[in-house]
This record gives C-alpha cells, structure tokens and sequence, in this order.
C-alpha cells in the first residue's frame, strides 16, 4: 500500500535532523577524533583534540550548536519514484531551515552575494541548497549536511590534462598545503574525480558523507589509495588548527566517475572536524 | 608556560608571553569580524570617535550565535572565526589603537611586524563555540547590528576563556608560521 506523506511530516523531520546534525557529530568522527587525541606526540595538538572532544559533549548535553558557524545548508534528498507527494517537498524543506533557524538557533548565514545583504533566516536564491537524487521504492530520505564557510573556502578544483592522472595526489597535497590551519583541522578530505566539473565538485562532497572506516581488513584498492593519501596529509605536519602534530586529517574519501576522454576534473572538498550530516527516513510501508 | 590574564591588558602582561604558550582571559573582548575591522577603519579615517574603546582591548575574531529573550542578548555559540580574512586591515588597525590581544583561528599573515612589543595572536580552537559559550557570562553590549548578527561587534563578557595558544608572540616568532615552512618542506620531500 502507497502511504501518503504530508507536508508537515517533512517540515518536522527537517527541523528533527537539523537539530541533531547541529548538535551532535556522526559517531565514526568522534571515534576518529578520540584515537587521534590518544595517539597525538605533540602536547599542544593532545589539547586541541580533547577541546574538540569537550566541545562536542557539551553541545550534546545542551543541545546547542557544537559550532556558531552552523553553515549554509545543504540538503541531499532521496526521491522514491513512487513516494506519493501532493505538495511541493522544496516548500516543505525551505519552512523546516525557516524554523529551525529560530527553534534550534541557527545563525543567519545566508546573504545576498553581491549586495551582502543578510535574509535573517538561511533562505535565499538556491539556498538552502537541495539536490535530488530518484531511487526505487515509494520512500523519501533526506540528508543534511551544514557546511561551515572556513574549511568550505579551502577547496579546490582544478582540469587536468587526461595525461595527468599522476598528478592527483599531487593537487590534493597542494590544496591542504596551502588551507593551512584554515579549515579547521583535523579535517576530512572529499575528493571528487571524473565526470564534468561541476559533477566533480558534487562528487567530493557527497563524498563527505561517508563513513570512516578503521577495518584495515575490509581495504579495496581505493581504500589503500586514500590511505596512502592520508598518510602523505599526516605527515606534512599541520596538526589540529594548524599549531602542529601528528593529526592534520581523519579521513580522505574519493568518487569517480566515467568523463570525457579528453579530460580530466578533480574536486577537493575541504571539511572540518565538525563533519555535521544527519538523516531520515519518510513514508513507505512501515 | 601557562598564564591567566585579566582584561583590560598593559604591556607586561602581553611582552612576556612567547608563543606555545597557553593563555586563559577574564574580561570583555569586543567580536570583530571582516565588516567591522573595515567599519573602525573607516570612521578613523574620518576622525570621528568609535562608540567602544580600543585601547588595552582584546579583539575577538568571532561571529557569534545569539539569541535575543525578553530584550536581552544571549551567546548560544560563539568560537573563532579564520583570521586570515582580517590580516591585511589588522596592520592599520594596530597603528591607530593599542589592541593588546587578537583571539582567532588559523593563523594570520604578515602581521607580526605589526605585534611587535604591543600585542600577540591568540588561537582559540576552531569550531569550540559550545566551550566558548560557557565561558562567557554575560553580554554587556552590541554595536553595528546592522552589520547582520555575525558581523556586529559584541562586548562579551568571559570568564577563563581558553585554552588559547600564543600564535604569535610580540617578539616576531610565529607558530603557525614555522609550521606552515616545515610543512612545506615535508611536502618538499614526498
């Protein structure tokens, strides 16, 4: 049987997974945050960690936004092809940012881009930023993932020649080389290859929503790539925010897909420790 | 060496802090993000008075999450912002006041010249708003609202606000710095 779902439904379970995307990080970050402050050799970096890991519990217990950068919003909707909607789902997601924005709070990051003009309430032209994907099956999932501007500002994408392939490594290295203590380290790196360059760049995002893995077994060929990356990023040095260490990131997570032969885009998009995205489930049989 | 330092600060207490060091605060700082450091620059250069005091004052590169209840101001969250965005206004900025301290993250550029024998860096750990709001008690006032909430300049009151990391001393020895060059030459070397 085809359930209906209504408007109010994905108001609420969009002001529910902004709440907790804001208030509290995916475990698999903070695992990979606590090995990293049991590891650190740098006492300096030890202490950024552990204020990381404080920050984190009390914006828990408080239920308060673990950073005041509570980002632009960006949304990744699972569409079921027979999910049955009589209301339009952008209103429904643009109402639940609306509300959140007051219930949760969240701060007003939206302006206009050229006037600079602040709407007050994280809506604007394009934003929040939705991007729909059809999948089989009447249910709806949507994804939040709050994108703070200090690591967002760091990325990078570049078209190489189709000869370069070598020179990946090399870019990804450069882009956190010169991001510095910027982003907000340690950071997770999405990588984005192949299709357009715009594909590119959607792809090194929707990278970031992946899990970290710490099962050396289960390790494909691109999983020793990302390692062999990650290691390279550890050993530059940059440590949490910059000040040194052993940590500059947690995870490296690489998407492809098939491009044009004659060429070849990389996207690099840089996240902060604050690795935030939460999720639901709407409508089906249940 | 650890430090905890009382707000307004003199001289002394900022020349013999040598970077590593960690600092805790007590005291106001004033919020000041990219609009409001190019705001205090524009009305110096005009020679009209700012409506808040500078000098011996610490500058916190923050754009906070407030909220308003029944007419007063509370921090919901309130941790740095990238400081790299205000280093070419911090220049002008410190020869016209005697800001003695500069809360951010990240790190700044070419500014130590700057710093020298009167002022240092601070580093806050990025994305700790939650652990910044708690430490700050009270907030006393708000300038430039119609900047929009994260660029207005907020007087926070704080008590023990840190831990903060010496980025740059007023000796010229920059931290982030000599990472970035070592960084740099590990990159070098892969």
């Amino acid at each position: 049987m085809n359930h209906k779902i209504a408007k109010d439904a994905v108001v609420n379970a969009t002001i529910d997974i902004l709440t907790k995307a804001e208030t509290q990080l995916p475990s698999d970050v903070i695992y990979a945050l606590k090995q990293a402050q049991m590891r650190e050799t740098s006492q300096i970096a030890k202490a950024q960690l552990s204020a990381i890991l404080k920050n984190i519990e009390i914006a828990k217990e408080h239920s308060i936004p673990m950073c005041q950068d509570t980002g632009i919003l960006v949304f990744f909707v699972e569409l079921g092809r027979d999910a049955h909607l009589d209301f339009k789902l952008e209103d429904a997601i643009i109402e639940g940012v609306r509300r959140a924005t007051e219930t949760i709070p969240l701060r007003p990051n939206a302006v206009d881009s050229l006037t600079r003009k602040n709407t007050g309430n994280n809506t604007g032209i394009g934003l929040p930023d939705i991007k729909y994907e059809l999948v089989d099956g009447d249910k709806i999932t949507i994804t939040v993932a709050p994108k703070g501007a200090g690591s967002e500002n760091m990325s990078a994408i570049t078209m190489l020649n189709p000869t370069e392939v070598d020179s990946i490594r090399n870019f990804i290295l450069t882009t956190v080389l010169n991001a510095g203590g910027m982003p907000c380290p340690p950071i997770i790196v999405g990588v984005g290859i192949g299709g357009s360059f715009d594909k590119a760049a959607r792809l090194a995002k929707s990278a970031l929503l992946l899990d970290i893995e710490n099962n050396p077994e289960k390790m494909d060929e691109r999983d020793e790539l990302e390692r062999d990356i990650l290691n390279d990023i550890n050993s530059l040095g940059i440590g949490p925010m910059g000040l040194g260490g052993d940590t500059t990131a947690l995870a490296v997570h690489i998407k492809t897909a098939h491009c044009h032969t004659a060429s070849l885009p990389v996207a690099v998009n840089i996240q902060c420790w604050a690795n935030r995205h939460a999720s639901i489930t709407l409508g089906g049989d249940e | 060496m650890e430090y905890h330092l009382t707000i307004p600060l003199n001289k002394n207490d900022i020349i013999q802090l040598n970077a590593g060091d960690i600092v805790y605060l007590t005291g106001t700082v004033f919020t000041a993000r990219d609009e409001a450091h190019a705001r205090v620059l524009e009305i110096e250069e005009k020679g009209e008075p700012l409506p808040f005091d500078l000098n011996g004052a610490v500058i916190y590169h923050c754009g906070p999450l407030m909220q308003q209840i029944d007419n007063k101001w509370h921090t919901v969250a309130a941790g740095p912002t990238t400081s790299g965005r205000m280093s070419k206004m911090t220049p002008s900025l410190l020869e016209k006041f005697n800001v003695r301290a500069l809360i951010g993250k990240g790190g700044m550029q070419n500014v130590s010249e700057s710093l020298r024998d009167k002022c240092v860096y601070l580093t806050y750990t990025g994305g700790c708003a939650a652990l910044a709001a708690i430490s700050i008690k009270n907030v006393s006032k708000v300038h430039w609202l119609d900047l929009g909430m994260p660029e207005a300049v907020w007087e926070l009151d704080v008590v023990e606000l840190g831990p903060l990391v010496v980025g740059i001393d007023s000796k010229g020895c920059d931290l982030l710095s000599d990472v970035r060059e070592n960084a740099k030459q590990a990159f070098s070397r892969i």
